[in-house]
């Protein structure tokens, strides 16, 4: 007590810090997101970019598309993100809009040793009965008969799918769905369905590992995951007959037949007709709320503010990591889409 | 001093003595304490109840004994055949593998262990009990599962699976390693420390002298143990036991990581599967407010109560004629 200098000054002081080093950070502002693994390696690359550029931070959790649905309508997030498109009367009837960002293929991954990358040639068919559990070793007839110039190893077939509610997943089963009247009329098409066979993980990350450490495994996954981990791709079929390989070539080729015109931009391009067609290629969709109360106008103005930047300037990212970036007339006619959103006194929010 | 023979009837009466307030207060807030977890365990059971009863309408008894799990919009069909299997099968192995393991390190600590060995042992096992159930999930993934993967299953497999009925439960065709067995492994090493740790607290809280009465007349160690030791610390060796079982019963995401996350029914130990926990902790993030698939959810925790009570209720059975 002889000095000014006791405990109780000290914590004081101490106290009184946080409160002055606070406005430095004031034009920090973070948008919350919640939803799909496809997108996420993007999503990403596009927060990193966007902290320094836009001042906007980005906090996103791949919990897959189901639980970003689930969290949107709740209104825990600022937006939602989801691969399997929700239906006009689902949209009004949750008050939210719905719009593309990037495009994205689903491939096929395979763990088989002595294969390398892209020369596995699978039909429709041949997917089809392996995810079904009718090929059970990899060195059945009717593979060997597709791979006459590869040498299959004697495997058990272990099939692996997304155990969680998925986007990916939606798209993977509406592609056998449309192949496989068996498996339209089986386990059928969505976000999660009953599997016959093969082991469930978690995300597109738990599945390209669970692949990763099994020999013999097979699975679907977003096309970064597959890049990134180096994971072994297969050739497939598609509609035409055709076996094309999944490269960017191949996934423009279907982006470019895309039909924008569905209600919630939902452009459907799974199995379409074309010689150079990848057979399974998605957009993937944010959901942002049209009645957002007023502590959350600021973040679904920086929501758009966020992806409004991203159609002008994200696109070479999205390229690098093998994602399609959306054509220009169709980002117009999103931008024209946000002004649905309403502030709770009624009127459109700007988000220039 | 007629009352030295008289023996006392009923307890003495309690004395309101001056400045008990304290007392009153504490004693009530003692009681509201009592009270607050029956009442909590009640809305516990209740909110689950309640949520669960769409399901419970919706499919009826069926929905116990159904292996169904389709989650597809318009055919949509709930069963709670196979998460209620996988978790008590799941148990069921982590007990079997878990508490011989937990009784031999008893065993030693108590007994055969030099006394400067003693103390880090045990708290070695103490440690073991600290660690989160996640990092035994990651553990089991990236270690347990390729050991069991290429060391396990394939000799079993091959050896095992020729015996004439049950052989059919050690083939499996799944390779991806993660199984009921991996499962089972990871849960017993979890329940590991509390079973042993129990044991050997009350193993060496027996008297000296009635152990080494029965060493005065000849019995080896193992006689001891198991005509000494085990009688008298049978109530809290269950009771160590129990524990265990229950925490095997709802452990989350380390069996979530490592058993496979399949919705069928197994026909082999190396097969895939589910349990309650885990299947609640990977569709419940998704499951929207209300829908039939919640409900389902909700109805699965309602039964996992229904089991831990039944565990609890047979364990109070087994040691009736010692709890008077």
């Amino acid at each position: 007590m002889q000095n000014g200098f006791n405990r109780r000054s000290l914590m004081l002081g101490a106290a009184a810090l946080p409160v002055g080093a606070v406005p430095a950070f004031a034009q920090q502002v973070t948008i919350t997101g919640a939803g799909a693994t496809f997108p996420r390696p993007v999503y990403e690359r596009w927060g990193q970019s966007a902290r320094e550029a836009l001042g906007i931070t980005l906090n996103y959790q791949s919990i897959g598309s189901g639980g970003g649905i689930n969290q949107i309508t709740n209104r825990t997030v600022d937006f939602g993100a989801t691969d399997a498109p929700r239906t006009a009367a689902q949209l009004t009837e949750a008050n939210l809009i719905q719009f593309p960002t990037v495009m994205g293929s689903v491939v096929l991954i395979v763990n088989l040793p002595g294969v390398a990358d892209n020369t596995l040639k699978l039909t429709s068919d041949l997917l089809a009965d392996i995810f079904a559990g009718r090929i059970t070793r990899w060195n059945d007839a009717k593979l060997v008969e597709a791979n006459r110039e590869i040498r299959l190893p004697n495997l058990p077939v272990s099939p692996v799918y997304r155990a969680d509610a998925s986007g990916t997943t939606f798209v993977f089963t509406t592609y056998l769905s449309r192949v496989s009247e068996s498996w339209r009329a089986g386990p059928g098409a969505a976000t999660s369905v009953q599997w016959p066979v093969g082991n469930g993980a978690r995300g597109n990350e738990g599945v390209s590992n669970t692949v990763r450490n099994t020999p013999g495994a097979i699975s679907y996954t977003e096309n970064a995951y597959a890049t990134v981990n180096r994971l072994v791709t297969t050739q497939l079929r598609n509609k035409s007959g055709r076996f094309v390989k999944p490269e960017m070539p191949t996934f423009l080729a279907a982006a470019a037949l895309a039909d924008w015109n569905r209600p919630g931009f939902a452009a459907d391009l799974v199995d379409l007709s074309g010689d150079d067609v990848w057979p399974i290629v998605s957009p993937t969709f944010i959901l942002l709320p049209t009645n957002p109360v007023a502590d959350r106008v600021v973040g679904s103005r920086n929501t758009m503010r966020f992806f409004d930047w991203t159609m002008r300037t994200g696109a070479d990212a999205a390229r690098r990591l093998e994602y399609i970036p959306l054509p220009e007339n169709v980002q117009a006619r999103v931008r024209a889409s946000w002004s649905a959103v309403r502030d709770p006194s009624g009127a459109a929010i700007t988000f220039a | 001093m007629s009352d030295t023979t008289h023996a006392p009837a009923s307890p003495p009466a309690m004395r309101r003595t001056i400045g008990s307030t304290g007392d009153t207060i504490f004693e009530w807030l003692c009681r509201g304490a009592g009270l607050f977890v029956l009442l909590l365990l009640g809305a516990i059971i209740l909110t689950l109840f309640i949520g669960g009863l769409p399901a419970f309408r919706e499919f009826g008894v069926q929905f116990i004994w159904s292996s169904d799990w389709n989650p597809v919009e318009g055919r949509e069909s709930y069963g709670a055949l196979v998460p209620i299997l996988g978790t008590i099968i799941t148990s069921i192995l982590a007990i079997m593998l878990g508490v011989p393991v937990a009784f031999g390190i008893a065993f030693f600590l108590t007994e055969l262990a030099p006394p400067w060995l003693r103390q880090p042992i045990g708290t070695a096992i103490e440690l073991l009990a600290a660690v989160p159930s996640i990092i035994f999930g990651m553990w089991g993934l990236f270690v347990l599962v390729p050991f069991v993967q290429t060391y396990i299953q394939l000799p079993f497999g091959e050896t095992l699976g020729a015996l004439p009925l049950i052989g059919g439960i050690f083939e499996s065709n799944n390779f991806a390693g993660t199984s009921i067995f991996a499962a089972s492994m990871v849960l017993a090493i979890m329940i590991l420390p509390f079973i042993a740790a129990t044991m050997r607290d009350v193993f060496n809280q027996v008297p000296p002298v009635y152990k080494e009465s029965a060493y005065g007349l000849g019995a080896t160690r193992w006689e001891v143990m198991t005509g000494v030791v085990l009688p008298y610390t049978r109530i809290s060796v269950v009771g160590g036991i129990m524990l265990g079982l229950g925490r095997a019963l709802g452990e989350t995401m380390a069996v979530t990581f490592v058993i496979g996350n399949a919705n069928r029914l197994a026909g082999s130990l190396f097969d895939p599967s589910t349990t309650i926990a885990s299947v609640v902790a990977m569709e419940f993030p998704e499951s929207l407010m209300g829908s039939l698939k919640q409900s389902s959810l909700l109805a699965l925790g309602f039964l996992l109560f229904f089991i831990s009570f039944v565990v609890l209720a047979v364990s109070r059975w087994l040691l009736r004629s010692r709890l008077k």
